[in-house]
């Protein structure tokens, strides 16, 4: 646990819940990103998007604030082959589509709603995740 | 307009929490997931903040008649567990397994140092989205 960092984990996550409970109050709208992304692509007929490209606007700009405030800012390793990052990415994709949302849409918004469908999910995701890493790290032993 | 700026704020402030909390890193969220490893407890503490704040706020808020700049709330109306709901959260447990990115991440990590990596993951979940649509013609109620 030597990497464990408890209070930028409460902080950060208190930002991510109070950006939530915002969208809900201000515009009446769920924080869940696989959602956004998934009714911000065109062709999207059934309503308002402009909300949805603001959002995901605001969620590049965040970050960019403080990659251009501390320049050492931006320490994030990425060890996972291309090829594997493309099919990971269509999964999520069209896993989120399925599935109605990710740790975002059922992981924070839904558990805080209390409701037992983004329980179901959340459970599985994290499950499965969890699975994952375990086959990849210390079956194939892609990590010691 | 109003509202894109208000939607444009709270994208502002998921980013920011994405990268205090070091979420926007994938090898901080492997390391999570990975229990047999060197096990980081740090994203159970994310979602635990994230949802005592949500959580309160969400039982204040939803006493309102209607959000500040809406005329009614947007809330999912689906109630079933059913086999594709169970069957979407598996397979992007497995995406989010294989790469350490949830969308929100992967988006925030765009501008976060690592463009080429997130990008390519973010177009190919994209293509994973229109796929969805293709195959299962979801009318978003």
């Amino acid at each position: 646990m030597e990497n464990f960092t408890p209070y930028s984990a409460l902080a950060g996550g208190a930002l991510i819940g109070l950006s939530a409970a915002l969208l809900l109050l201000l515009n009446g709208r769920i924080a869940g990103i696989s959602g956004i992304v998934g009714r911000a692509l065109p062709p999207y007929p059934y309503g308002d998007v402009g909300w949805r490209w603001f959002f995901l606007a605001g969620l590049l700009f965040g970050p960019l604030i403080l990659r251009l405030a501390d320049g050492n800012a931006a320490n994030i390793d990425i060890d996972t082959p291309w090829p594997i990052l493309i099919v990971a990415g269509l999964l999520v994709g069209y896993g989120t589509g399925l599935g109605n949302g990710c740790t975002s849409g059922h992981g924070v918004c839904g558990l805080a709603r209390l409701s037992p469908r983004s329980a179901a999910a959340t459970v599985v995701f994290m499950a499965v995740a969890g699975i994952t890493v375990y086959i990849v790290r210390h079956w194939f032993g892609a990590e010691d | 307009m109003i509202k894109n700026l208000s939607s444009l704020f709270c994208g502002i402030l998921f980013g920011l929490g994405l990268v205090v909390s070091q979420m926007v890193n994938p090898v901080k969220v492997l390391a999570f997931l990975d229990v047999a490893g060197h096990w980081d407890p740090s994203l159970a503490l994310v979602m635990a903040s994230a949802l005592v704040t949500l959580g309160v706020a969400y039982r204040l808020i939803i006493r309102r008649s209607s959000p500040i700049l809406e005329y009614s709330f947007h809330l999912p109306d689906a109630t079933s567990i059913d086999a594709r709901l169970l069957i979407g959260a598996a397979l992007f447990g497995l995406g989010w397994g294989l790469s350490g990115f949830c969308p929100g991440a992967a988006i925030a990590a765009i501008s976060y140092g690592r463009t080429t990596e997130a990008l390519l993951f973010t177009f190919a979940m994209c293509v994973g989205i229109w796929l969805f649509r293709l195959i299962h013609r979801p009318t978003y109620s």
